[in-house]
């Protein structure tokens, strides 16, 4: 597929997503919710679709697209992991974790590894402090993490 | 002479009623309801520190150095977001204040490079000057953390770092210099309205992007520079300053461009410009301005701008520069033996709507004293003497009813031919801050313009009317509103003939003027007319804004009048936010018409047939003046054609490509011989001349201009004509060598004698104009302040007219061969025929005319996106490219007329206004097939333009 294609197809099912939301009151996040459901990011081809469609400048849409860090620019990997790095979970042993997970995964945070298996995600704060360290594996909690239970989770993931 | 430096109040003012007083540091101020405590301090001469807030945008309260000590609340508010109240006691400067702000600044240098000696901004710097004010001394954090300053971080890139961003050709983006304060980015959205920057990311990460961090070039920007006037630090400067440095003294004084008119204060370093920064007390444009005021002076310097005389014998001889005497000299005993051997009405002049008033008065003066006659018009036949005829007949006045500030009040907002955002920007601008808070937007035009789809402010009801159909659709807003009672019948009993509205009323109330039978003929659906009728009628206040769209028409005037007639009816006229305002096209066309330009009328629209006013002018100037109306341009073509018209003076005007029909222009001006032109370049109709005057800028000249809302102007003169004299001095000498006994010493004695002759000017003098700013006529005994809103006790004329305005189709009518139907029309970075900008670095955003053609029209001819088409007429042929959109209706192409290779005027016709002669540009049935490049026309006319240019240098001995 050519660029110029997927561009096309991009606005078309970003119009689509567009149709369901525009009525909402506010409805640029709802919109932009549903486009990283049914992109796995906000492809930048989206936003002046977007734009054009609520009256607003590309420039808007994509500074709300920025404020957000869940709304992502590129794809991820198959599977996500959020690693907390909030206080609590930093007083309960989370460098030491954070310093594991990216030896064991062989990224850092923001990567995504060579074979788009695993994305891995600074996060502050989960609230689950009573349970730190804490993270979050494709929008599960997982409490009280140990250097075992990392492991686990690294050979679920990279599986 | 030095800087004049502006108060920055730091938030907008309160229009309240309700005054509060309070105590700054001790000191008692009364200030209006809603009143920032930081701007209550300004007005008691106390600067509170601040970096966030400025008083062209709304507070913001970010930056947090403005936090002031209240008594009796606890913690520091920031004193931008802080209204005040009654019995307030502020203090600004506390121990605990002192110590918060200079951590905050301390906090801001840390991430900003020291280099101030070498910065762009140095000694224009407000951090620079903040950093003074708190008594920062020390930066305690270093440069070695993360940080937007360096290229390189710990020797790897710094990933934070960002490049400069050149692309706009006026100023530069530095984000290494960008504290993040988002003055720029309320600015755009607030002041201009056009959205184009944004804050990305969040926390440190955050940076000002324009578009989708696009370069501004890329982006939906503008450049009209409100973001760099906003600016507190050199992130955002003009790169004029980054070459020339630090302007030393500044001059207040009027752009030369658009009707809107906006004060600007030039700001020197001794006689070179070093940038243009609108003027907050200018009250059309009220700080504001757009990428052609601010930044597309450069023609003024252009190397194609001529400086000495030139005559030649024969147009095909090549030009000879000679002293301003020969030139005056010859141009005298050319003049005398024309009329000797042809008659006293054998030659005539066209006056400027781009040069001052005094000159347009010297020009119209010397015709009727000097050359004995009244063939004397000026380029206002071209766009609003509809205008002038329609508003004259229906209220008595020839000019529009309001203000702009009176758009602040308006509810209901009507657009009609007109595209503010690309031809009036900063008028625009403030319509769609009206709009943004909540008037509604009417918009009648062909296409779908920027007007009509612009961000946060789209039309609500949008009349896409095939063009020529305007009676039709107005004169059918009118059948709605009188149909379904929507008058306001109070008024029209009050105001109007009563008998005269009924008459009307019967008229309008016919069958064939509903919007069931319009639709067929203008294409606008029927439920869309009556929407915007009642919108209009019912939504409070109403305020027409129309432009050519509507005047260059073979039924102008009546549309001017459907127009009046909707005010008149629905009692939309005499109050601030309503009225009917003309968008003049240059800068001066209503002054131009103001004073005599017109052949049948002397200064203050005084028809020349009066005795009483001829009286007055034959008194002063000793001489005895014709009493009938003299030959328009078109009959002085006409004339020429028949030979009986052999020599014209021509100031600041380009009829030949900016007058319909090209061909039979030029062929009149071949006819002639003697053509004068003064301009600044070598234009187009210079080829046909025998004597070219070289002009003066707007720069280089004292006198007034006066814009759309009749507001009297100053233009001061900032540096010294590279031709030598000013265009009112060129004039003079020229009516001296003819033998007239003139000596003005100053345009000032120029504007004494008009005050004195003029009624509607009595009061107006250089020295009130300086003591009010500026005046909009009439300003005498009556009104000593000028007048900002007309008719608001009763009409000029006294009762309101009601005309029955007809609708008869134009004679251009599409058929076989011309089967759609052309529009013309103007681009924000381009003016008019681009004699100026086209010279500017403003060719970056256009630099050639685009056909535009629906997608339907465009498959049927096989014309694919950037084609070479040609497109035809019954008057003559041109190429151009094409662009496919559906802003155009099916039916309808549209371009612009800004360059000459293009001479979109080959193609438009000899129609004209019934009324006035204002050519029809807006309607000329044409055709449009797919083509290999410039036609025989374009390639003949390129290669005549050529010869016709060429000057005559002395040959130099070889050694």
């Amino acid at each position: 597929m050519t660029m110029q294609q997927a561009g096309t197809q991009i606005a078309a099912r970003t119009a689509a997503i567009i149709d369901e939301f525009k009525e909402l009151e506010g409805p640029l996040l709802p919109i932009l919710h549903g486009v990283q459901d049914e992109f796995g990011h906000v492809p930048q081809d989206a936003l002046p679709v977007i734009a054009e469609a609520l009256n607003l400048s590309r420039a808007e849409v994509h500074g709300v697209v920025t404020f957000y860090h869940d709304y992502r620019r590129e794809p991820a990997g198959r599977h996500v992991v959020k690693l907390c790095r909030a206080e609590a979970c930093q007083s309960m042993g989370g460098d030491a974790l954070a310093a594991k997970l990216k030896q064991l995964l062989g990224i850092g945070f923001h990567e995504t590894s060579a074979d788009g298996a695993v994305t891995l995600e600074p996060v502050y704060c989960l609230g689950l402090c009573a349970c730190a360290p804490a993270a979050m594996v494709d929008g599960e909690v997982i409490g009280r993490l140990d250097a075992d239970r990392l492991e686990e989770i690294v050979s679920q993931v990279s599986a | 002479m030095g800087l004049i430096t502006e108060i920055d109040y730091g938030t907008p003012a309160s229009k309240a009623e309700k005054q509060i007083t309070l105590t700054v540091d001790g000191r008692t101020v009364t200030v209006p309801e809603g009143t920032s405590v930081m701007r209550a301090s300004m007005e008691a001469g106390i600067a509170i520190p601040k970096l966030c807030a400025t008083d062209m945008v709304d507070a913001f309260g970010s930056c947090r150095l403005c936090l002031v000590e209240i008594e009796g609340r606890n913690g520091t508010p920031s004193s931008c977001t802080t209204p005040v109240v009654p019995g307030m006691v502020v203090h600004t400067q506390t121990g605990r204040l002192k110590d918060i702000r200079r951590g905050v600044m301390e906090l801001y240098i840390s991430d900003h490079p020291l280099d101030c000696l070498t910065c762009a901004a140095n000694g224009d710097c407000e951090l620079q000057d903040m950093a003074g004010a708190v008594g920062l001394r020390d930066v305690r954090y270093g440069y070695e953390g993360d940080n937007h300053v360096f290229r390189k971080h710990d020797d790897a890139a710094n990933f934070r770092f960002m490049p400069k961003d050149e692309s706009n050709p006026y100023f530069t983006y530095d984000p290494s210099k960008c504290i993040v304060c988002s003055r720029c980015v309320r600015a755009c959205e607030e002041v201009q309205g056009t959205f184009a920057l944004t804050i990305e990311g969040r926390g440190f990460d955050s940076r000002v992007s324009p578009g989708m961090h696009e370069s501004f070039l890329a982006s939906e920007c503008v450049s009209c520079g409100a973001c760099v006037q906003a600016c507190p630090t050199a992130t955002l400067t003009e790169k004029s300053v980054i070459e020339i440095g630090q302007p030393e003294h500044s001059v207040v004084t009027t752009c030369a461009y658009c009707g809107v008119g906006c004060s600007f204060k030039a700001e020197m370093r001794g006689e070179e410009l070093v940038r243009m920064v609108p003027w907050k007390d200018g009250k059309a444009n009220r700080g504001h301005s757009c990428v052609k005021g601010r930044f597309a002076y450069g023609y003024s310097t252009h190397k194609d701008r001529i400086t000495s005389p030139m005559i030649r014998e024969k147009i095909t001889d090549p030009w000879r520069e000679v002293s301003w005497e020969e030139a005056f000299a010859h141009v005298t005993a050319e003049f005398r033996r024309i009329q000797y051997q042809y008659g006293r009405t054998s030659i005539g002049g066209i006056t400027s709507s781009r040069c001052t008033n005094e000159e347009t008065y010297l020009v119209q003066k010397l015709i009727r004293q000097g050359f004995g006659n009244n063939n004397v018009d000026t380029c206002a036949r071209v766009c609003h003497s509809p205008t002038g005829y329609g508003l004259g007949q229906t209220y008595g006045t020839s000019a529009g009813t309001q203000d702009f500030d009176s758009v602040e009040d308006t509810d209901v907002i009507m657009v009609i031919g007109a595209n503010p955002s690309a031809a009036h920007p900063v008028f625009a601008s403030r319509m769609k801050k009206r709009i943004r808070q909540g008037a509604k937007l009417i918009v009648l035009d062909p296409r779908e313009t920027e007007t009509v789809h612009s961000v946060h402010a789209k039309a609500d009801v949008h009349l896409p009317l095939l063009p020529g159909t305007n009676v039709a659709v107005v004169t059918s807003l009118a059948h709605v509103i009188v149909t379904e009672g929507l008058f306001d019948e109070a008024f029209i009993r009050e105001r109007c003939d009563w008998s005269e509205f009924e008459d009307w009323a019967s008229f309008v109330a016919e069958e064939r003027h509903s919007p069931e039978e319009v639709e067929k003929l203008s294409g606008v659906p029927a439920e869309r007319i009556r929407e915007a009728a009642r919108l209009y009628a019912t939504g409070g206040n109403g305020a027409i804004y129309y432009g050519l769209g509507v005047t260059e028409h073979s039924q102008g005037s009546t549309t001017v009048m459907a127009i009046a007639n909707l005010a008149m009816a629905t009692g939309n006229i005499g109050r601030r936010g309503v009225g009917v305002n003309p968008l003049r096209g240059q800068n001066n066309v209503q002054g131009a018409c103001d004073m005599g330009s017109f052949p049948h009328e002397l200064p203050g629209y005084r028809h020349i047939s009066g005795d009483a006013v001829r009286d007055i002018y034959e008194s002063l100037w000793g001489t005895k003046l014709d009493n009938e109306p003299g030959l328009r341009i078109p009959n002085m073509l006409d004339a020429a054609v028949d030979g009986t018209f052999k020599g014209i003076y021509i100031q600041g005007e380009d009829i030949l490509q900016s007058d319909p029909d090209t061909k039979h222009v030029s062929a009149g001006l071949e006819a002639m011989e003697c053509v004068v032109v003064h301009d600044l370049f070598l234009n187009e109709t210079a080829r046909y001349a025998h004597v070219f005057l070289p002009g003066s800028t707007f720069l280089e000249k004292d006198g007034t201009f006066t814009n759309a809302e009749r507001r009297i102007n100053r233009v001061r003169r900032v540096m010294t004509p590279k031709n030598g004299l000013a265009d009112w001095e060129v004039t003079q000498k020229l009516a001296q060598t003819m033998g007239l006994a003139w000596a003005y010493a100053h345009p000032s004695e120029i504007m004494d004698e008009i005050a004195k002759t003029t009624p509607s000017f009595a009061k107006v003098s250089y020295d009130y104009l300086d003591q009010m700013g500026s005046v909009q006529w009439p300003c005498n005994e009556k009104a000593p302040e000028g007048t900002p809103i007309m008719h608001v006790d009763g009409f000029v004329r006294g009762k309101g007219k009601f005309i029955r305005t007809e609708y008869v189709a134009t004679d251009e009518k599409t058929g076989p061969r011309f089967p759609l139907l052309l529009t013309t029309g103007r681009i924000l970075s381009q003016y008019n025929v681009g004699a100026q900008t086209r010279r500017t670095e403003n060719i970056v955003w256009h630099d050639e005319d685009i056909l535009e053609i629906h997608p339907h029209d465009a498959e049927q001819r096989g014309v694919r996106e950037g084609d070479w088409v040609r497109l035809a007429s019954r008057s003559g042929e041109t190429t151009l490219r094409a662009t496919i959109t559906e802003k155009v209706a099916p039916g309808v192409v549209y371009t612009t007329f800004h360059h000459p290779e293009t001479q979109a005027n080959v193609i438009t016709t000899d129609f004209s206004d019934w009324a006035t002669n204002c050519p029809e540009y807006k309607v000329t049935a044409v055709q449009v097939n797919p083509s290999n490049g410039p036609s025989g026309w374009q390639e003949e006319y390129e290669d005549l333009s050529r010869r016709s240019r060429q000057i005559e240098r002395p040959l130099e001995a070889a050694e």
